[in-house]
């Protein structure tokens, strides 16, 4: 067990908590730069797209985790970072301008669509999120004098004052960078006054407001940052692919964005990585399975969904808290030991309507 | 001999066809404790929610130390000095007590989104000065063994206690207490009432409050304002309130008669 | 008079939207919970169908009674073994455990070797009938659409008004605590609730068929409902109803007057006027927290 004696207000500042966090997360960081060294290229580039979509998932986190406000057409500012980046590379810009210019239209968009978040809540945000992401991904395919429409267009690779990305490892190391500033981004401003307000805000609104938080500004602020992040993750995705059309940001990948925090735990950063995980190795166990599967089952084309489906049941039945939920609870068993009682992550459930007018 | 902080003219709110509040006059001078008292839908909550601004009145206004509060908005109403509790609490339930308390502080950031992100020095330092005004207020009130104990998971009494903190954090000059002794037994209830003198005293923080404990009332207001059916019926001494023939009436009813009270056989 | 054409097929399509819409207000009333999942499952009512008619042979009514049967036990079904024991938990997390459903029916589906992954017509006895008013052609198959909305809308409106279920679930929908201290059983009805979702959506799926044919991705026309129940007011009946005929007749101009792909987005553009100007819709009711 480990006894973690405050003696100062910086030890709950800080990001890291204790020794071992310093430890772990050192260790972390070391393995993921020597990855490509470590890895074969498939398996790299397997780890890039986590890194992409846990961009992408951070934003995700931030707005609905952490604020509480429902995003169903997330993929939506996805796809206006991935076009921005494929534009503007495409007009010979530099990558770091690209991609700044990809996160601020992003955040521009995510204002617009932020809108409705200050009049209306719960399910009518979510279906106004919705509406904007089918509009959204409409708006690409029918623009087609910048867009190439539903055609869509090639992507060139990162280049940066003339250095490229042009191979798996390097593009790598941009996606590296970039997801460990994100984080970092993210972390900080969670443990600022305005993370908290957001947190506020998903909580309790009404006494949000008598603590002085200006709800549209922060719910805006809210709908720019993770709408910013989805687009630095929609740029990097662009390059990865090489190739976007607008079919790729619509309703399936905003589902599996949801699909991604939910699973790896709404409310913490960490789900927003280990749901990326989830989501880029699901399809390879299932491709492993198929062999082990009768022919009706294995080979059938429904198989990921039905899979998909029945995994986002069982967390949501079984383990609510995703998978960073199970996590922590497998971490206080092994602090606890013997001591771990298992009611102690039991959450309240809210029954009464008017427990759930917020 | 001390100023008015906070004056209610005429006050008037019609919701639909009810008359939540209609008429309702009064001053709260600075540094007194001041109690409204009614029996239920007696409109004490709605004038709270009127000084917050959750409600816009109908007609009458608000003056807030020379400010015309109806030209407020409600998230405003924190930067100029005033907290509150609420009736039935709305503390924030999946944080834990220290973050609440943090975000009771809230009002007094100056340090913009950029900053923030990047966690600047100076944002560590106003982190560390508001972690130290938090602690004071722990402190105040005895909250130290529930710091990191997730709200939802409290008790009913230290959540009371934890929601009067949060409204302390704000650092007010006119603190609303809606109940505070709703739902506490008899020790919870001696302890706030010690905890409402310290604040007047110590703190030098005006109350408002509204109560339906006449012995907390008596012990602690300097003046209290009955109610009754959106208007006001008294106001004076607490004795001389409830000792008032109007309020005994909306209290008890016409003639109390105990014989008809009971079942025919 | 290709106006009212236009006009007609834009009221059919939005009897289906409303349709579906009203299985999702019905949960919403009931439960609170928001279900993604009444697109696919009208779509696996449409494949009920299809199985009776076209393989088992039964006579139309007969298939239709049995879809709905067939498709009510699986709402009952769902709402028992999944949906009852996460009560309780965030409404988002309910719904996404609908979009998991939905996933499952959809993937099961296509599992099913060769009818899975085809697209099926669908004999009804009334396909090939049709009227010729003044120039205006109506297809039976619309008007039975229509019709068939009103009859159901009214049977409801009777069932809801007038009998003790219907009123219980009214109970039930308003405050579920004070439902069990009355001695309405409570669980009992949520299952019927999604039962009843579930062959209102067996209903859409049937009436849709004929117009769009059988396959695995009609589910996706459920997400047009969800425009169909906000414009109308999430917790309103006859709201979901208006509210999808709004929607349909709205797509059905825009496909007609407006250039290649306003029709796609037209339903997504009204529910978000709807949301700017009366953010309950037109039927909803503001629900404010009382503090």
């Amino acid at each position: 067990m480990r006894f973690i004696f405050k003696t100062r207000y910086d030890q709950d500042i800080q990001l890291a908590k204790h020794s071992g966090h310093v430890w772990a997360y050192s260790l972390l960081l070391l393995l993921l730069c020597l990855a490509p060294w470590l890895m074969e290229e498939y398996w790299l580039a397997q780890l890039t797209f986590v890194l992409i979509y846990g961009i992408v998932g951070l934003g995700l986190m931030v707005l609905a985790g952490f604020t509480g406000l429902f995003s169903i057409g997330h993929a939506a500012f996805m796809g206006v970072g991935a076009y921005v980046a494929a534009v503007l590379s495409g007009h010979g810009v530099s990558f770091p301008i690209s991609v700044t210019m990809a996160a601020g239209l992003s955040a521009i968009v995510g204002a617009v669509v932020g809108l409705p978040a200050l009049r209306v809540k719960g399910i009518y945000l979510g279906i106004a999120t919705l509406a904007f992401g089918f509009i959204v991904e409409e708006g690409l395919a029918r623009w087609e004098s910048v867009t190439g429409g539903n055609a869509g267009i090639h992507v060139k690779v990162v280049s940066i004052l003339g250095w490229q990305a042009n191979s798996g490892e390097k593009f790598y190391a941009v996606c590296l960078v970039l997801a460990v500033l994100c984080t970092l981004a993210v972390l900080n401003v969670l443990r600022s006054p305005t993370g908290r307000a957001f947190v506020a805000i998903r909580d309790s609104e009404i006494s949000a407001q008598s603590m002085g938080i200006h709800l549209a500004y922060y719910k805006t602020l809210s709908f720019m940052m993770s709408s910013a992040l989805a687009g630095i993750g929609g740029a990097l995705y662009a390059h990865k692919m090489q190739f976007i059309s607008p079919d790729q940001f619509g309703i399936l990948q905003s589902v599996d964005l949801l699909l991604m925090v939910v699973i790896g735990g709404l409310g913490s950063v960490h789900g927003a990585f280990l749901g990326a995980i989830f989501l880029i190795t699901m399809p390879q166990l299932i491709t492993l399975g198929k062999d082990f599967l009768p022919a009706f089952i294995g080979q059938a084309p429904g198989l990921q969904a039905v899979v998909y489906g029945l995994v986002l049941i069982g967390f949501v039945m079984f383990e609510p808290m995703g998978l960073y939920g199970r996590w922590l609870k497998i971490r206080t068993w092994f602090e606890l030991f013997p001591f771990y009682r298992k009611g102690m992550f039991k959450r309240q459930k809210s029954f009464q309507k008017s427990d759930r007018l917020k | 001999m001390s100023n008015i902080l906070l004056s209610a003219h005429d006050l008037t709110v019609r919701f639909g066809g009810v008359l939540a509040v209609n008429g309702v006059s009064f001053e709260v001078r600075q540094g007194e404790v001041f109690t409204l008292i009614g029996p239920n839908g007696a409109g004490k909550t709605t004038v709270f929610n009127l000084i917050s601004r959750i409600y816009t009145p109908t007609s009458g206004y608000l003056d807030y130390q020379g400010q015309r509060l109806s030209d407020v908005p409600a998230h405003a109403v924190a930067a100029m000095g005033i907290a509150r509790t609420f009736q039935n609490i709305e503390l924030f339930e999946h944080a834990t007590v220290l973050q609440n308390l943090l975000i009771g502080l809230h009002v007094h950031n100056r340090i913009g989104f950029w900053r923030q992100m990047l966690f600047t020095p100076t944002v560590r330092d106003a982190e560390r000065a508001t972690r130290q005004k938090v602690e004071e207020v722990i402190d105040f009130l005895d909250l130290q063994h529930y710091r990191d104990t997730l709200v939802a998971g409290l008790p009913y009494g230290v959540r009371k206690v934890v929601e009067l903190a949060r409204a302390l954090c704000t650092d007010p000059q006119l603190l609303l207490l809606d109940e505070p002794s709703s739902g506490l037994n008899v020790e919870e209830t001696a302890d706030m009432a010690f905890w409402i003198q310290d604040i007047q005293q110590d703190l030098g923080i005006t109350v408002l409050m509204v109560e339906h404990d006449m012995s907390l009332v008596s012990k602690v207001s300097n003046r209290v304002l009955a109610m009754n059916q959106g208007e006001v019926l008294a106001v004076g001494e607490p004795a001389q309130v409830q000792a008032h023939p109007a309020v005994i009436e909306a209290y008890l009813g016409g003639s109390f008669n105990a014989a008809n009270l009971r079942r025919k056989a | 008079m290709q106006e009212l054409q236009v006009i007609l097929s834009g009221v059919a399509q939005g009897c289906i939207y409303g349709l579906i819409a009203l299985g999702f207000v019905l949960i919403y009333k009931a439960t609170e919970t928001v279900s993604f999942a009444q697109g696919e499952l009208m779509m696996l009512g449409a494949f009920c169908g299809l199985a009776f008619v076209t393989y088992l042979q039964l006579p139309f009514a007969l298939a239709v009674v049995a879809s709905m049967l067939v498709m009510a036990s699986i709402g009952w079904l769902i709402e028992r073994v999944v949906i009852n024991p996460v009560l309780g938990e965030p409404a988002f997390a309910i719904v996404m455990l609908t979009i998991g459903i939905g996933y499952v029916v959809r993937g099961g589906i296509t599992m099913i070797p060769d009818i899975g992954t085809e697209t099926h017509s669908f004999e009804v006895p009334y396909k090939d009938i049709s009227f010729n008013l003044g120039g205006v052609v109506l297809g039976a198959t619309q008007l039975v659409v229509i019709g068939s909305t009103a009859v159901l809308c009214a049977v409801l409106y009777a069932v809801f008004k007038y009998s003790r279920v219907g009123i219980a679930m009214q109970a039930t929908s308003q405050n579920q605590l004070a439902a069990y201290y009355m001695g309405i059983p409570v669980k009992r009805l949520n299952s019927m609730v999604w039962a009843l979702a579930a062959a209102v959506a067996a209903i859409a799926g049937l009436l849709l068929a004929p117009i769009t044919f059988v396959h695995a991705n009609m589910g996706f026309i459920g997400l047009k409902a969800f425009p169909a129940a906000v414009v109308g007011g999430f917790g309103s009946l006859p709201g979901a109803i208006v509210g999808g005929i709004i929607i349909g007749v709205v797509e059905a101009m825009a496909g007609f007057w407006l250039p290649e792909g306003f029709k796609d987005v037209a339903a997504y553009v009204v529910v978000l006027l709807m949301l700017v100007f009366k953010p309950n819709g037109l039927f909803g009711d503001k629900l404010r927290k009382k503090v």
